[in-house]
């Protein structure tokens, strides 16, 4: 139905951030005194208005709102609408994006503050609000794709931010390159949507997408997919996660952990009527996440940067989301309380390890840390308790969260529902050792760092977000699962949440799931806790271990297959432009240049040569109309 | 016993009032003391074409034969009366500028003294103004109101003497280089001799053919059978005499050296004023006479088409004056002119004759704004015409190389700028009635042409500024108005045409 009231204006929430980055982009030095206060405000101001908007949303019928804005494109057949549909999968995305990103605004105030570039840093991240805030409020595809693009865009501006690091330059190109592998896919569903539908809203698509031949649903959820692989990270086109932590550090818990990478999950949610028709694309979401799963997982455990262990750690857990939301109407609800609770306690992680950095001279390197949990006390207890809800502590969120998506699988009641179920029960165990080896040497045993740093506790403008993240990793899944059933309230866009026959008991599930998480953290003490960290990683290691150390060679693969083709191909069509293009080119105006200089020659001063000239002008024309009456 | 002619004064007003002025212009030339000849004929001038301007506004609607069926006062007729006397108006204004050149006016004081005597010496230094060229300039004006409203030949060759002899005085009037403008008025007037002979035997020979010198007679005679020999040949003849007026190659070859020896105001006047009367009386002598014969001279115009444009784009190319360059450019444009005669169809159908009156107004327009900057980069001889001499304009002169490249972008025909909307007319009018080959050509050459229009931009702006260069003058109020019209229109055209376009196209119906 038509928005009123609030939800009119919810066109605010875009434009109050896109406003912030325009002033703060356009006022140059002039705003560098109060520009960060602005970003921060404007962010805060649309988290307000979407909890307004929110609970005005809970009370109308069907729980849906569209805002008709203006007409975008209306040419021939495709008339695209530039409009905006509040529901309640779009309003808990809205909340979750406005919410954490006020959060690491105000964190960034103090992380930034001595950044000469802090205003560029606040206009990137409002810009990166508001494209995302459009990508999930579109209420058509072709919005979806302008905030796809404009988030990678501001993702790229901000791994890029410090831009005179060639590592960090090399990142975003690596970054940007793969998301457009990813984007091609988005792309080329929509226009295949359009061909055959000739509508790329929600409405109209996912009305009509049932009359069209299986092959084509097929076709457009695998595109989707692609789409979806290469915004959040998933196989093949995980790698450039784990580099994008170049970046400064808020940016990797907005953009790289709690919002922008999740993007994927919140379009194949999006697109369920379409999914729900292609069971093959089903199953290869599933797929991909459970080996996205695995990969992250196992990558997660060997790394000694504490931002690329959260990184792999945050591959892994979208791996478990889409592992969800393969498993068609069972999973969505799931996959998304993982989402959320996922954007919290990743979000305060990534802040705790900012802490971290802050406090120990912007070194990421775990071998150099230690013993931390003295100096560090606040950052210890919001990022312990971050660690906790991740790896699965009992009633800390990801306990919730984590076991839905496992009964989920293992309700499919098939072998290859226990196959999933084993997977994702794996994972669990692996999460467990990888974040337990992060916690022992960060913040216990013996200090390892240098002499001349100091760790001191972040200010408080810093800490405060930390904990207002840390109370909600805790209490997240509860709330998620019993107090404010997500399922009831997402309901209107996924269907009543169906009683499914339990396969397995909950409450063994929840056993076995707690056994294996502490088998992790056991073998995680016994390899790790129990002696002394070595300064310099071991060189004489196990095949595993270097195979995990390479991301289980993700980037060679790339760049043998893609990366090295790609610049002979490249390297080809350079010579044949500097040969074939530009030769053609010069020589045609050397040729106009020569034929120009001849004719010019006819242009002798003298009167008599043009009389000649007009005469034999006149004798073509009578020749010619006598050829014509004649013949 | 000779009746007089009905004669529709209120329809011919336009051209009573320019003919009225000048007339009255010759009087004050002889009996008004010289200190206030030049206000008083410039007033004169002004309110002539303006007067004239208005009254064909005042008669948009009229659709009549009159004077005997020698005159026809239709829309395509006032269209182009306007568009002549605006252009013609402010070709006045670049007449009277006097704050440019340091002895205050671009024409010499008196014509007639040697060139190099002691007596010519004598006068470069006089602050004397000579102030014959507004009358001669109104008679011309005149001429050309009268060639596009003519709807019999013998009036319309007494037009297009009454056009020209004017123009080629006025051409040989420059106060610097004036041996060039002497031979450019030579040159002009043996050549326009020449092809007024054509004219004039065409006009014979179709009388012979068909008895009559009225357009409408001829087409009756011409639908009726289906012509002899004779009357294709004076078709072809005639045909001829506009094509020259219009500077369409092959009949080009007076162009170039004409526009570089008048002087700039007068080369201004010439391409736009003189580009829209030839093409009044092009369109009207082949679609209203000939109309029936299409079929006879449609691969004429089309050839001559293709030749003006590849020859004007091509000769362009390697031009390094500046005023040379434009008379190519106006050879070239008098080729995507042609495109749109094309369009207009065998039965009169198709959307060229408004398309060719859009055209005709941009370019113009346009053409006339380009020429006026000219006038305002100078060095101790006159106009710096040099390519070379504008290098790194951009940065001495901003404002001034902002506006030359805006009318060089419309004459390239870049979208936003007049320029385009017209080519865009013309191109669209001749693809509609099947010409696509033309308008394929027509492409190629637009864009070979672009090259010497941008590569003047390139010297403004990316170029440093040569050591001894020319100085910008400040241009008076007269050239200042100039400038403002013509750029504002050349970007009112190109943003918003809907208006002028629906204009043209209105008025795009001959009456027979």
């Amino acid at each position: 139905m038509p928005a009123e009231g609030l939800l009119a204006a919810s066109w605010l929430l875009i434009a109050l951030p896109l406003a912030g980055a325009a002033v703060l982009l356009l006022g140059g030095r002039r705003t560098d005194r109060w520009g960060h206060l602005l970003g921060t405000a404007t962010v805060v101001a649309a988290f307000l208005l979407a909890v307004a908007c929110t609970v005005q949303l809970a009370g109308l019928d069907g729980r849906a709102a569209d805002v008709e804005l203006f007409t975008f494109i209306a040419t021939g057949e495709l008339d695209v609408t530039a409009g905006l549909l509040y529901d309640p999968l779009s309003a808990v995305f809205v909340l979750l994006i406005t919410g954490v990103g006020s959060l690491i605004h105000v964190f960034s105030i103090g992380y930034m503050a001595h950044d000469p570039a802090r205003r560029r840093f606040f206009a990137y991240l409002n810009l990166f609000v508001a494209a995302m805030l459009l990508l999930v409020l579109g209420n058509s595809f072709v919005a979806l794709y302008v905030g796809w693009e404009g988030v990678g865009l501001a993702s790229y501006l901000l791994i890029a931010f410090w831009y005179t690091r060639p590592a960090a330059a090399t990142a975003a190109k690596k970054a940007f390159i793969m998301n457009r592998i990813g984007d091609v896919g988005l792309a080329l569903a929509i226009f295949v949507m359009f061909a055959q539908l000739g509508t790329t809203s929600y409405a109209g698509v996912f009305g009509s997408v049932g009359t069209l031949a299986g092959g084509t649903i097929t076709a457009i959820g695998l595109l989707l997919l692609l789409g979806a692989c290469g915004k959040s990270g998933q196989f093949p086109l995980q790698a450039w996660l784990p580099d994008a932590m170049e970046g400064p550090t808020p940016v990797s818990a907005l953009i790289h952990a709690a919002t922008m990478v999740t993007a994927g999950v919140y379009l194949i949610a999006r697109s369920a009527p379409i999914y729900d028709l292609t069971p093959t694309a089903r199953a290869v979401i599933l797929a991909v996440g459970a080996v996205t799963l695995l990969i992250g997982a196992i990558a997660g455990c060997a790394f000694d940067d504490i931002k690329k262990v959260l990184a792999y750690s945050t591959v892994s857990q979208i791996g478990y989301m889409f592992l969800a939301v393969g498993l068609g109407p069972a999973g969505y609800v799931a996959g998304l309380a993982h989402l959320l609770a996922h954007g919290f306690f990743k979000a305060g992680l990534f802040l705790g390890a900012g802490s971290v950095m802050h406090a120990m001279d912007d070194s990421v390197d775990m071998r150099r840390f230690g013993g931390l949990a003295k100096k560090l006390p606040i950052t210890f207890v919001t990022f312990g308790l971050g660690y906790l809800a991740l790896i699965g502590f009992p009633f800390l969120s990801g306990y919730f969260t984590k076991d839905a998506i496992i009964e989920a699988a293992l309700d499919r009641g098939d072998v290859w529902g226990w196959v999933l179920g084993g997977v994702a029960v794996l994972g669990a165990g692996l999460t467990a050792f990888y974040m337990t080896r992060l916690m022992l040497m960060t913040f216990f045993g013996r200090p390892r760092w240098d002499d001349g740093v100091h760790p001191h506790e972040a200010p408080t403008v810093m800490t405060a977000p930390m904990i207002v993240l840390a109370v909600g990793s805790v209490a997240a899944g509860a709330l998620l699962v019993s107090v404010f059933p997500l399922a009831d309230w997402l309901a209107p866009v996924f269907g009543e949440p169906a009683e499914a026959a339990h396969v397995v008991a909950p409450a063994l599930v929840g056993l076995v799931v707690t056994v294996v998480m502490v088998l992790g953290v056991l073998t995680a003490w016994l390899f790790v806790g129990r002696r002394e960290v070595p300064v310099t990683a071991p060189v004489r290691v196990s095949p595993v271990t270097r195979a995990a150390r390479n991301a289980l060679y993700a980037d060679t693969v790339n760049e043998s297959l893609f990366m090295r083709p790609g610049q002979w191909l490249t390297r080809a069509l350079v010579w044949f432009d500097n040969r074939g293009v530009d030769g053609a080119v010069n020589g045609l105006a050397a040729g106009l240049g020569g034929s120009s200089s001849r004719l010019g020659r006819a242009q002798t001063g003298f009167v008599r040569t043009y009389a000649l000239g007009m005469l034999g002008g006149v004798v073509m024309v009578a020749g010619a109309l006598l050829a014509v009456t004649a013949g | 016993m000779i009746d007089a002619p009905d004669f529709s004064f209120a329809a011919l007003s336009p051209l009573l009032l320019v003919l009225g002025a000048a007339c009255i212009g010759v009087l004050v030339e002889a009996f008004a003391p010289r200190d206030v000849r030049h206000p008083v004929q410039v007033g004169l001038a002004l309110t002539g074409t303006v007067g004239a301007f208005v009254a064909t506004l005042l008669l948009a609607g009229t659709r009549e034969v009159t004077a005997g069926g020698a005159l026809a006062v239709d829309g395509p007729t006032l269209f182009l009366q306007a568009t002549i006397a605006g252009l013609g108006a402010l070709s006045i204004l670049l007449f009277a500028e006097r704050s440019l050149d340091p002895a205050r006016s671009a024409f010499v004081v008196s014509a007639a003294v040697p060139a190099g005597s002691p007596r010519d010496r004598e006068l470069v230094t006089t602050q004397r103004v000579q102030t014959e060229v507004y009358p001669l300039a109104l008679f011309a004006i005149g001429g050309m109101l009268l060639f596009v409203a003519a709807n019999d030949l013998l009036v319309m060759f007494v037009a297009l003497e009454v056009l020209s002899l004017p123009l080629y005085l006025i051409s040989g009037m420059a106060r610097r280089r004036r041996l060039l403008s002497q031979e450019a008025a030579v040159k002009y007037f043996l050549l326009g001799a020449f092809a007024s002979a054509f004219f004039l035997y065409g006009l014979a020979l179709v009388y012979g053919a068909t008895g009559s010198v009225r357009l409408r007679d001829i087409r009756e005679a011409v639908t009726a059978e289906s012509g002899g020999v004779l009357m294709v040949l004076g078709l072809g003849l005639l045909v001829v005499g506009l094509l020259f007026k219009a500077s369409v190659a092959p009949f080009h070859s007076w162009t170039p050296d004409v526009y570089q020896g008048a002087p700039t105001p007068v080369t201004a006047f010439m391409a736009a004023c003189t580009k829209v009367a030839a093409f009044g009386a092009i369109l009207r002598l082949l679609y209203v006479a000939f109309g029936a014969a299409e079929w006879t001279w449609r691969p004429l115009i089309y050839a001559a088409a293709i030749i003006s444009m590849i020859v004007g784009a091509v000769l362009g190319l390697t031009q390094t004056d500046l005023k040379r360059m434009l008379a190519y450019s106006s050879v070239a444009h008098a080729g995507f002119l042609l495109t749109g005669v094309i369009g207009f169809g065998a039965g009169g159908d198709g959307s060229g004759l408004a398309a060719t009156m859009f055209y005709l107004v941009t370019y113009g327009l346009t053409t006339l704004g380009a020429f006026a900057v000219l006038t305002l980069v100078r060095d101790g001889d006159g106009e710096a015409g040099h390519l070379s001499q504008w290098a790194g304009l951009g940065a001495r002169s901003p404002l001034t190389a902002a506006v030359m490249s805006l009318f060089l972008l419309a004459l390239a025909g870049i979208p936003l700028t007049a320029g385009f909307t017209g080519k865009f007319a013309v191109f669209r009018a001749a693809i509609e009635q099947g010409a696509w080959p033309l308008a394929v050509v027509a492409l190629l050459a637009s864009a070979v042409a672009a090259f010497f229009y941008l590569r003047v931009i390139v010297l403004m702006y990316f170029s440093d500024p040569v050591a001894d260069g020319p100085t910008v003058g400040v241009p008076g109020l007269p050239t200042t108005i100039v400038l403002a019209v013509t750029a504002t229109a050349t970007l009112a055209l190109g943003i918003l045409p809907g208006a002028v376009l629906d204009l043209a196209g209105r008025a795009a119906i001959f009456v027979g």
